[in-house]
């Protein structure tokens, strides 16, 4: 036995990664509009998140209303550790990580000793005071006025200025981030989850702890959400409090649900979705009813997550991965069939 | 070292549920390598004995200890790191898994990867992987299912997944495997396959303790019985004391499970 037959288990196959990352690089190819790479930057800001985020709410099924104070906090973190220390902006990345991580740790600990879905309680009232907190500490994050002259990020002597080069920048990120959180799922860490969801008594009989569990995931999407701030800091380079307030949190929990919880490539279809669908918004609402606030997005997405629940509650990505296997499969269900019940009379007999 | 240490002792173990008192005061040691069931009528307080030995449940009074450590207030998964596993009466298989990975996930507590080992996947992530993968192998092998590895957990046939819940309480080694009414809804021949697995195991040295009503199998494997009713013990000893014990066979045996008794006659 050797790793193929690993593979009958784990689809650890880099090609479909590698193919979608190519044709995504290949982008610029087509077009140049910065426009497109902008919301292409922001999609993959939001997918960041979404993969933790996703991971969290599908395999240790927590439900977290308080990603959106991790994302400022990485936001946070790298903008007053650059722009007012002149720190180097990746070492600023990792104190922000390791700053979101303790968070985590300080929420996460006493909230998954009690049983239930008491973090989405926890995370709503914590996401409140951290948003409060980059409000009203403005000798340090500049309140409601916002941070102002982020620098840009830069890499072995290549600044990281336009869009395009985000663009690359943070998806790579991604892409490394896909493969990070498939492994953890393809390995003794992800069956230690998914038993959690199969038979949680029988996860705590075979020594799987339970809380410990579900406070490494929580931690791990905190940093995700974390480094995706810190990224969007410096691609912005101009923050206020309002990128971090709970209907944020909301939204990324929309994306996660739009593209199935759980799903890692979901995260990315369902970043990409809400990005798409609150930029035709953004467009076509105004000029359909005019006066009309600002208030129909969460209208429009609470909605539409009402509508996901109802008739598509495991998302889009596992419902087209049904559709394609069901015609994938058709011509050759017989001899699969017939292959399984050859190997169950060949066990038989021994 | 070869005295007969006991590897479990139950000391006065009661647990009262409200006004109710569903295990007074019982107490029994197991040896080990030994087959040892606890039998009672329904409701005679066997699964709470049983939930509080696994730390499912906290004991009113009384401590159990596994190999001289207390278990008393220690939590089921901390209990299995100690080298107790079960199976469970109404089948606890993870059903969102494969067959293999139900067994792999039996392993959990004999691996070190941690989340930054697994994210990385360092070579020896991958070689313990495929390490547990054929160990895991080999104990479905061992309880006969080994050709249903690849099927979803769930779509197993109700005496198979039996047979996997054994192989994943077995792969981590444990040193003392608890059997819930492991014949339970068997048919004749799924439970002599059953049978022919737990005698197989104890052969390796494994120690068994269970919980069940098939008077049969009780009484053709088990080296020593201990009967409870209504939550007080009643009788202990060899299949054929517990047979010429006239309490038991007055509370339980006479009454209720004469064709048990017979059969084994």
């Amino acid at each position: 036995m050797n790793s193929k037959s690993l593979n009958k288990i784990y689809n650890n196959s880099l090609l479909g990664p590698m193919i979608f990352f190519a044709v995504l690089l290949c982008i610029p190819l087509v077009t140049s509009s910065n426009y497109v790479f902008s919301i292409l930057t922001m999609v993959g800001f939001y997918a960041l998140v979404c993969i933790g985020l996703t991971t969290l709410t599908g395999y240790a099924g927590q439900i977290s209303l308080g990603h959106a104070a991790f994302y400022g906090i990485g936001a946070y973190s790298s903008a007053v550790l650059t722009g007012t220390y002149g720190l180097n902006p990746w070492l600023a990345i990792i104190i922000g990580a390791v700053i979101s991580a303790i968070v985590a740790l300080i929420v996460g600990i006493p909230t998954f000793k009690l049983k239930g879905y008491y973090l989405a309680l926890a995370t709503l009232g914590f996401g409140i005071i951290v948003f409060t907190l980059f409000k009203e500490l403005s000798s340090i994050t500049g309140g409601s006025n916002g941070f102002f002259g982020i620098p840009s990020i830069s890499l072995f002597g290549f600044e990281f200025i336009t869009d395009i080069s985000y663009f690359y920048l943070i998806w790579i990120v991604v892409f490394l981030a896909i493969l990070f959180m498939r492994n953890i799922i393809h390995s003794r860490i992800g069956r230690g989850l998914r038993s959690i969801e199969g038979s949680e008594i029988a996860a705590d009989a075979v020594g799987v702890n339970l809380m410990s569990y579900k406070l490494q995931m929580f931690v791990l999407s905190a940093i995700f959400a974390s480094v995706a701030g810190s990224f969007l800091a410096h691609y912005v380079s101009f923050i206020n409090p309002d990128l971090f307030v709970a209907n944020t949190s909301i939204f990324f929990l929309i994306m996660v649900i739009i593209g199935g919880k759980g799903n890692i490539w979901g995260s990315i279809v369902g970043a990409a979705i809400y990005v798409l669908l609150d930029e035709l918004l953004k467009h076509y609402v105004p000029l359909l009813l005019p006066n009309v606030g600002g208030e129909f997005e969460i209208v429009f997405f609470g909605i539409l997550l009402v509508l996901m629940l109802i008739y598509m509650p495991n998302g889009l990505v596992p419902q087209f991965e049904k559709i394609v296997s069901k015609f994938k499969r058709k011509p050759s269900a017989n001899s699969t069939l017939q292959s399984i019940s050859a190997n169950a009379t060949g066990g038989d007999n021994k | 070292m070869n005295d007969k240490r006991p590897i479990l002792s139950v000391e006065n173990l009661t647990k009262v549920f409200g006004g109710v008192v569903a295990v007074d005061n019982v107490s029994f040691a197991v040896d080990e390598g030994e087959i040892f069931a606890v039998i009672g009528p329904n409701g005679a307080g066997k699964s709470t004995l049983f939930n509080m030995i696994t730390g499912v449940l906290p004991s009113s009074s009384g401590n159990v200890y596994f190999q001289e450590k207390r278990l008393t207030r220690k939590k089921p998964y901390q209990i299995a790191q100690l080298g107790i596993t079960r199976t469970f009466q109404n089948l606890e298989v993870f059903d969102n898994m494969t067959v293999i990975e139900n067994v792999m996930t039996g392993a959990h507590i004999t691996m070190k990867t941690n989340i930054l080992t697994a994210g990385l996947r360092l070579p020896n992530v991958k070689k313990e992987e495929i390490r547990i993968m054929e160990r895991s192998m080999e104990a479905l092998e061992a309880v006969g299912i080994s050709h249903l590895a690849y099927e979803l957990a769930d779509r197993l046939p109700y005496g198979s997944q039996r047979l996997l819940e054994i192989a994943r309480a077995a792969i981590s080694n444990p040193k003392l495997i608890l059997l819930d009414e492991p014949m339970a809804g068997l048919n004749s021949e799924e439970s002599r396959q059953l049978v022919e697995v737990i005698l197989k195991m104890r052969e390796q040295g494994m120690t068994f303790l269970f919980v069940e009503h098939d008077m049969e199998t009780v009484m053709s494997i088990s080296d020593r019985i201990v009967v409870i009713d209504n939550g007080v013990k009643i009788g202990e000893g060899t299949p054929e004391e517990i047979y010429q014990n006239p309490q038991v066979v007055a509370a339980y045996l006479g009454d209720e499970e004469e064709e048990g008794v017979e059969a084994y006659a």
